[in-house]
């Protein structure tokens, strides 16, 4: 590690010169003074402009170069201008052109560049770039298709037109690739748009865990954290320290097998865990109603001002909020408090121990490091050329070894190509079919813990079943989505990425919380007292990636010429009934009941009750009658969407409500015997 | 010897205490709140929204228009006959419309204002020199769903109207000073125009017996509506009380007969064509209530709307005209 690396910067300086050779292979340990004063060399050696115009500054430029100071050139344009002029390739005019772009921040702020200063070839300055505005746009894209999934009317559709989201708004979790093999595991099918995960797949083949590094929301968020708010304590050395390839980041690799395991024995519980499904969860239903209510809040107290122009402001941008952002109502979520929690945790982890979740729990990451290691494209290294000087690990976010005297771990590497950004000898350099002796491709699990993790795994899921079986334990507060397919398969299938509850209108839908046991923690289920499912909506399944809930028509929905899918039945609760307990007259349940006839018929009754006019006055009270319906529900036309809950005047435990007994899914949790009439016109 | 505190430092240290002894009186006392029941019952009388136009020498109060099968030829006769749009419609008004956007259901169901019949009055109001035509209604279903499969959306957004979506912060409370409502959310769009027309569509009610005009004024609240059901036949008086439309169009093009309000069958519903405009809400109600085969004198909410003078239930002793 002494000449080889500084040649050129040797040849250049003495061309530069004139006579002398460079004083010193590695400068910045001898007598050139600070490091920073490297600033003023580019890679090839050449002097491009010195970044302090102080005298004693240049004086020790000149004092290393042995020339006069008027030799020196002193501005950008001097010192580049004849190298682009004399250059005669095309491409190089075109790089030039794309780094004068993005490269003049570089030039301008020289102590502001990262590692050591001189700048990395073009390509990867270029490239770097590129990654950055690749996350920008993954990002920006990913909470675009969030907000967007809900539906928003326009003035455009046409009455008949049946109602459904114009984007594929869940495209990110049809392209993630551990979703599709999990599902394929658990249901030996890849439901429709999971196809498209052969795109990250092809992607990972080619050019390794670029997904991580450059698409992934939550990976980005991650990276975005960590540059915002850097821990005081996690500096210089510490730094370096942290990001070096830590024994624990092989627990991802488990956790994936674990998970895959279970998917063979029946369940696609490892949707906890996957990135893209946290993301949509804990933004969708966290942080998103979080900063509506914040807005709300604020806009409320901006119009208690009572100036009408200001009002006017606050209504308008209420409204636009509420047409673009998010609904017009505050949206409500089942015991999100613990999905927040844990987004907030697994952020700060990041102050601890840089990009915690990508290196030690992503199981997409798992996957995509297990596929990465027949990449084309990686990083190749030159250990001899290595100072030691830990810049590759200051600005790694993978762990992946990007130093000199050790293997680089291409399984961990998310290609953020910031290692070689920062290298100042060269070291490691990205490329097309590096060689493979100074890296390693594939994961270095042990072979026992792995089969022991897969075994865990698969016997998790019994042991969960045991505690809730789903023929044995019906819970009557998991009513499933419309569409939803039969309990085992639809847990075969439910990987909690609660688009279904961002999706819904009504705010119907929410994430389970011990409900359908612990086994369906935040699979959906429909809370009718927060939200009912409106009649003929089937945005649900629209949005549904792997098919938990299916795909279905309005007409399917509804049973025109055929049986009505029906979620659950609807029952009275006589003592809190108002026309049943309380002699007054209601039926709002009745009213809002949707099928046609109406699945709440009533009852015309006459009944006593005391005279309300009777004031107590030690006589007995007098009686009068009144006039009432009282609702019944009939169970055949029932299809338990919840209306009539909702609507109910007793809001806190309501008299009429809806359990999930008689859902069409079942063949178990069923009532009646069948009518199998289905002919009658709708 | 301990160093004393020199006298500047002195006036300083004291002056600081003593401002914010002052600060924290001030707020302390600004802030002030004495408590006791009356702090969570607002007062103050009773607010009335009246939007009616003084009918000067005519006193044709309603019009009945059964020539034609094309809801828009119904809805230009009805208007004429009392005189024309102009005459309720002034030059540079912003005109709220309130159709029945409640329900989530398809035209031909006719569990919402005929669409067409919308957008015929919208391009009336327009004809008569409004400056702005607000289309709007607190649905019962989702109301992005409602507005865009009643038809309504569209029909009326093509002619130049307004429509706005309800949403949570459009609702400001309103004393309505009622016998059962008394302080109520109230959408503001329908309040704060100049001039208000009601367009409901004729339908069945289970409770109420028949919907039209007057229980259209439902989707003037916010809330808890659910309650209202407890006392319908009052509340709606109240409503009605509260609001008095210029206008009211009653679409009868096709009205629900069952099943009612939000049929959903297709049978359920009746191809009528007729459209009443009538400055007479009770009367227009009661002569809706016979379309679809209710007696006006079984509806209490028109009687009561009698008895309060908010028009008359006998809507043949009403002046009106037939075309």
């Amino acid at each position: 590690m002494t000449g080889a690396g500084n040649s050129a910067l040797s040849v250049s300086a003495t061309s530069l010169a004139g006579t002398e050779p460079w004083p010193q292979p590695i400068p910045w340990r001898g007598q050139l003074g600070p490091v920073a004063a490297l600033d003023n060399f580019d890679r090839a050696g050449n002097v491009i402009a010195p970044i302090s115009n102080s005298a004693s500054y240049q004086r020790k430029i000149v004092a290393a170069s042995g020339e006069s100071i008027s030799k020196i050139p002193t501005t950008v344009a001097e010192v580049n201008a004849p190298e682009v002029r004399t250059s005669s390739k095309v491409l190089r005019g075109i790089a030039d052109t794309i780094a004068s772009v993005f490269g003049r921040m570089f030039q301008r702020k020289l102590s502001k560049r990262a590692g050591s200063g001189i700048p990395a070839r073009l390509v990867i300055r270029v490239l770097v770039w590129v990654r950055r505005a690749s996350q920008t746009i993954f990002i920006a894209l990913f909470l675009w298709l969030l907000a967007n999934t809900a539906f928003r009317g326009t003035f455009s559709a046409k009455a008949s037109e049946p109602v459904r989201l114009p984007w594929p708004v869940e495209v990110f979790l049809l392209a993630d690739p551990y979703v599709a093999i999990m599902t394929l595991l658990s249901t030996h099918t890849l439901y429709r748009g999971l196809a498209v995960a052969g795109i990250v797949t092809v992607i990972t083949i080619v050019f390794g865990r670029v997904f991580c590094g450059w698409i992934c929301p939550f990976g980005t968020l991650h990276h975005f954290f960590g540059w915002i708010f850097p821990s005081r304590y996690l500096r210089g050395n510490k730094r370096v320290n942290a990001n070096k390839t830590h024994a624990w980041q092989i627990t991802k690799y488990y956790l994936l097998v674990a998970f895959l395991g279970a998917a063979l024995f029946g369940s696609a519980i490892g949707g906890l865990l996957d990135p893209i499904c946290i993301s949509v969860r804990a933004i969708g239903l966290g942080v998103f109603p979080v900063l509506q209510y914040i807005g709300i809040r604020t806009t409320d107290i901006v119009a208690g001002t009572r100036v009408h122009a200001v009002q006017a402001l606050s209504d308008s941008i209420q409204a636009e909020l509420a047409r673009n952002v998010w609904t017009s109502n505050q949206v409500y979520y089942h015991q999100t408090w613990l999905i927040v929690f844990s987004l907030i945790a697994i952020l700060f982890m990041n102050r601890i121990i840089p990009r915690f979740w990508c290196r030690a729990l992503c199981p997409l990451g798992a996957l995509l490091g297990v596929v990465s290691r027949f990449a084309l494209f990686g990083m190749k290294k030159d250990h001899e050329k290595c100072t030691d000087c830990n810049l590759c690990l200051v600005h790694c976010q993978a762990a992946d070894s990007p130093q000199g005297g050790v293997k680089h771990r291409q399984d961990e590497c998310h290609v953020c190509l910031n290692c070689e950004a920062a290298c100042p000898e060269d070291v490691i350099r990205w490329g097309f079919l590096p060689n493979r002796k100074s890296s390693t491709q594939a994961p270095n699990w042990e072979r026992r813990t792995l089969i022991a993790s897969a075994a865990a795994g698969a016997v998790a899921l019994p042991g969960m079943r045991i505690a809730n079986w789903p023929d044995k334990a019906y819970n009557e507060k998991v009513i499933r989505p419309p569409g939803a397919v039969e309990e085992r398969d639809f847990l075969n299938r439910c990987i909690r990425c609660a688009e279904c509850m961002k999706v819904c209108p009504n705010n119907a839908l929410h994430p389970a919380f011990f409900e359908a046991g612990i086994e369906g923690m935040w699979t959906p289920i429909l809370i009718p007292r927060i939200g009912y499912c409106e009649y003929s909506c089937v945005l649900c399944g629209q949005v549904c990636p792997t098919g938990a809930i299916q795909k279905i028509t309005e007409k399917e929905k509804l049973g025109i010429g055929q049986k009505p899918i029906s979620i659950g039945t609807a029952m009275y609760d006589q003592g809190r009934c108002l026309p049943w307990a309380m002699a007054t007259p209601c039926i709002v349940c009745e009213e809002f009941c949707p099928t046609s006839p109406k699945a709440i018929w009533v009852e015309e009754v006459t009944v006593p009750k005391r005279d309300d006019r009777y004031q107590g006055k030690g006589e007995q009270a007098a009686m009068t009658t009144v006039k009432l319906q009282r609702p019944h529900v009939d169970p055949s036309l029932c299809i338990g969407c919840g209306a009539c809950e909702k609507a109910c005047p007793i809001v806190d435990k309501p008299a009429v409500y809806v359990t999930s007994a008689g859902e069409s899914r079942s063949r178990t949790n069923v009532i009646l015997l069948e009518n199998t009439n289905y002919s009658r016109k709708s | 010897m301990s160093e004393r505190v020199n006298r500047r430092e002195l006036i300083a240290r004291l002056g600081a205490a003593a401002a914010a002894l002052a600060t924290a009186g001030a707020i302390g006392r600004a802030a002030y709140d004495r408590g006791g029941y009356d702090v969570s019952h607002a007062r103050g009388e009773r607010q009335v929204r009246d939007f009616t136009t003084a009918s000067p020498s005519s006193d044709l109060k309603m019009a009945i228009a059964k020539s034609s099968h094309e809801a828009e030829v119904l809805v230009r006769r009805a208007v004429d006959a009392l005189g024309g749009m102009k005459k309720f419609v002034s030059r540079g008004d912003i005109v709220a419309i309130k159709p029945n956007i409640g329900w989530d259901r398809l035209p031909i169901h006719a569990a919402n204002t005929n669409p067409l019949v919308v957008a015929e009055v919208v391009r009336l109001v327009l004809d008569a020199g409004a400056k702005q035509v607000i289309v709007t209604d607190a649905s019962c279903n989702e109301p992005n769903r409602c507005f865009q499969r009643s038809g309504i959306w569209r029909a009326t957004h093509a002619v130049g109207a307004t429509v706005i979506l309800p949403a949570a912060h459009l609702f400001r409370d309103l004393r309505l000073r009622g016998d059962v409502l008394d302080i109520w959310p109230v959408y503001t769009p329908l309040v704060n125009a100049d001039k208000v027309i009601n367009v409901p569509i004729a339908k069945h009610h289970n409770l109420s017996k028949f919907t039209g005009g007057m229980k259209n004024w439902y989707g003037l609240l916010g809330g808890r509506r659910n309650r209202l059901h407890q006392n319908i036949n009052v509340s709606i008086a109240d409503l009605a009380t509260f609001m008095r439309p210029t206008l009211t169009i009653l679409d009868a093009t096709r009205v629900l007969l069952r099943n009612g309000p939000q049929g959903g069958n297709i049978d359920d519903a009746k191809d009528v064509f007729q459209v009443i405009a009538s400055l007479d809400p009770v009367a227009a109600d009661a002569y809706g209530a016979t379309l679809i085969g209710v007696e006006p004198a079984a509806v209490e909410y028109l009687q009561i709307g009698m008895q309060r003078g908010l028009g008359n239930s006998n809507w043949e002793k009403v002046n009106h005209v037939e075309v």
